[in-house]
């Protein structure tokens, strides 16, 4: 492969780390708004079961990163992605990857809460229904599942056939985060899950991550900086389309190896 | 308080303030007097001729007792069939500009058009129709009316249906492809859900549009004194009827023309009513 024939830049990799597996792997990406390159050779390992947090200042290509990862920047013209991102081993930047089939594996949670115009119980169904085909008590059984492992089952049981925009904020994220693992996905990717949420929503959400990783390799990115130390077990710092230092998140938060890192930690900039 | 008052640039500003109020309630009183009057008009005259018999019987000869059943109905058919062939289409091609095609320049290219044929005089809808139906099939026909309004109607659809898909948000695009939607399902399961209540009213709309429409018909449908359903024959209708009654030297055809009026008008008006209710509810969740 010519994947060993480049470099890697000088950027720390914990995967010699015994009992980690790379759920994902990136090596080289690049990514254009038109002629705009947002992401310059990027190179980093994802890992099964484990939480990794993308920090960095607005506009250096965090989220831009996260949209690559399940191509959600194929459904707007002159955005392209060049280099090589795979997926248990399988190049999702391949033209012949089935879009659909990518993102029901790899799901996202959103900034703002995205419900579905429809009942809450069909925001989860709706998904479900896509891939597999259930009698109306295991679909019942499976949304079941997913409002409870999303926390929200207790607070909506009684309320299913109410629409999902009548909710909360913070209940429409938790329904948003049902409806991401009620598709059974392998990865997923939290955008800014919180920024839109009170205190206690957001406690609520970390949690909820925190549990979540057992089952998912997650992914998510975050202008908070305590956000991403409680719950990321690596964190990757970027900074203007590069990925500046990756590794453990006890490490970044505490010695990291380079100046930037630490300038943006200790809110010297960004 | 007075001192603040007493300053000179909040004194002209006060005044400016005043006077511009006083134009902008002028300008509303004077549009809608004009509306009031109208219908105040056209209760007036109209409502006299409201009966059973304006509902059941067919247009008269001049001088007996008559109704406006046939081109009430003859409305209603063209009207039907307008509206049937004209709002997938309309639909569809919306939903291009929004969805598909909202990067590409044959979209520029289309919504160009479309925004030409909504504003192109319906007379001249009617004239073209002429020329592709009427002349060659030798004969005035239903089918031609029908064809020409739906000719007006599908720019209405176009335009309501890509305004209101373009509304809808991305991020609920983006949410609906991260759970593997493919795009068929994305634009029918959750855009038009989004963008329903707009549609729908685009649609009433059109509706609303056509049902008034006299010129197209006059060169297409023409007009039937008698009961007829026969789509391949020239059908009466409501606005046809109205135009030759009014413009009539005989009494009782003026009378049937007024009522013919009221029933048309408060037709659109209830239309234009479920449509303000559907778009209201939209905003309230």
């Amino acid at each position: 492969m010519n994947v060993a024939l480049h470099a890697v830049p000088a950027v720390a990799h914990p995967s010699a780390d015994a009992g980690l597996l790379e759920k994902i792997t990136i090596r080289n990406l690049d990514f254009f708004y038109g002629d705009h390159r947002a992401l310059k050779g990027i190179n980093i390992s994802l890992y099964q079961g484990k939480v990794t947090a993308f920090i960095g200042p607005s506009g250096c290509g965090k989220s831009t990163l996260l949209r690559v990862l399940n191509r959600m920047y194929d459904l707007y013209p002159n955005q392209r992605a060049t280099g090589d991102v795979r997926l248990d081993n399988v190049n999702i930047l391949s033209p012949s990857q089935d879009l659909n089939l990518l993102r029901a594996k790899v799901g996202m949670v959103f900034q703002k809460p995205t419900p579905f115009p429809m009942t809450i119980f069909e925001n989860i169904a709706f998904g479900i229904r896509l891939y597999e085909k259930l009698s109306k008590s295991e679909l019942e059984d499976r949304v079941q599942h997913a409002l409870q492992r999303a926390a929200l089952w207790d607070e909506v049981k009684d309320k299913l056939s109410a629409s999902g925009l009548s909710l909360s904020g913070g209940q429409q994220q938790r329904l948003c985060i049902a409806r991401t693992v009620a598709v059974k996905p392998e990865v997923i990717l939290f955008d800014e899950p919180c920024s839109a949420l009170d205190p206690i929503s957001t406690a609520k959400i970390e949690e909820l991550i925190d549990e979540l990783k057992n089952d998912y390799s997650i992914t998510i990115v975050t202008h908070n900086m305590q956000q991403a130390a409680r719950v990321s077990d690596f964190t990757a710092f970027m900074y203007l389309g590069e990925l500046v230092e990756f590794g453990e998140t006890t490490k970044i938060f505490t010695t990291p190896n380079d100046r930037r890192t630490q300038d943006y930690i200790t809110g010297r900039f960004g | 308080m007075e001192k603040r008052v007493s300053l000179p640039i909040y004194a002209k500003r006060r005044r400016s303030n005043a006077v511009s109020k006083i134009l902008s309630y002028g300008a509303t009183a004077f549009g809608l007097s004009w509306l009031v009057l109208i219908l105040a008009v056209l209760l007036w005259k109209g409502v006299g001729g409201l009966s059973v018999a304006v509902f059941t019987q067919m247009t008269p000869p001049p001088g007996s007792a008559g109704g406006l059943l046939n081109p009430i109905v003859g409305s209603l058919l063209m009207t039907a069939i307008a509206v049937a062939v004209g709002t997938p289409l309309g639909i569809l091609a919306g939903t291009y500009m929004a969805e598909y095609g909202r990067h590409d320049k044959l979209t520029l290219v289309v919504r160009f058009i479309n925004d030409i044929l909504l504003s192109a005089p319906s007379i001249v809808v009617g004239l073209f129709v002429y020329e592709i139906m009427v002349a060659r099939m030798g004969h005035f026909s239903g089918w031609a009316g029908a064809v020409s309004l739906a000719v007006i109607v599908v720019p209405v659809v176009v335009r309501t249906t890509e305004d209101m898909l373009v509304l809808v948000p991305d991020s609920l695009r983006e949410a609906a492809a991260s759970i593997g939607l493919p795009r068929s399902m994305m634009i029918t399961r959750i855009g038009y859900r989004a963008a329903r209540a707009g549609m729908v009213t685009g649609v009433l709309l059109a509706v609303a549009r056509i049902s008034g429409e006299t010129a197209p018909l006059l060169f297409t449908s023409l007009n039937n004194q008698f009961w007829s359903t026969n789509l391949n024959a020239p059908v009466a209708s409501l606005p046809v009827v109205i135009f030759q009654f009014a413009l009539s030297p005989y009494k009782d055809w003026q009378n049937l023309a007024w009522t013919g009026a009221l029933i048309i008008t408060f037709a659109v008006l209830a239309l234009s009513i479920v449509a303000r209710l559907l778009t209201t509810r939209r905003k309230t969740p």
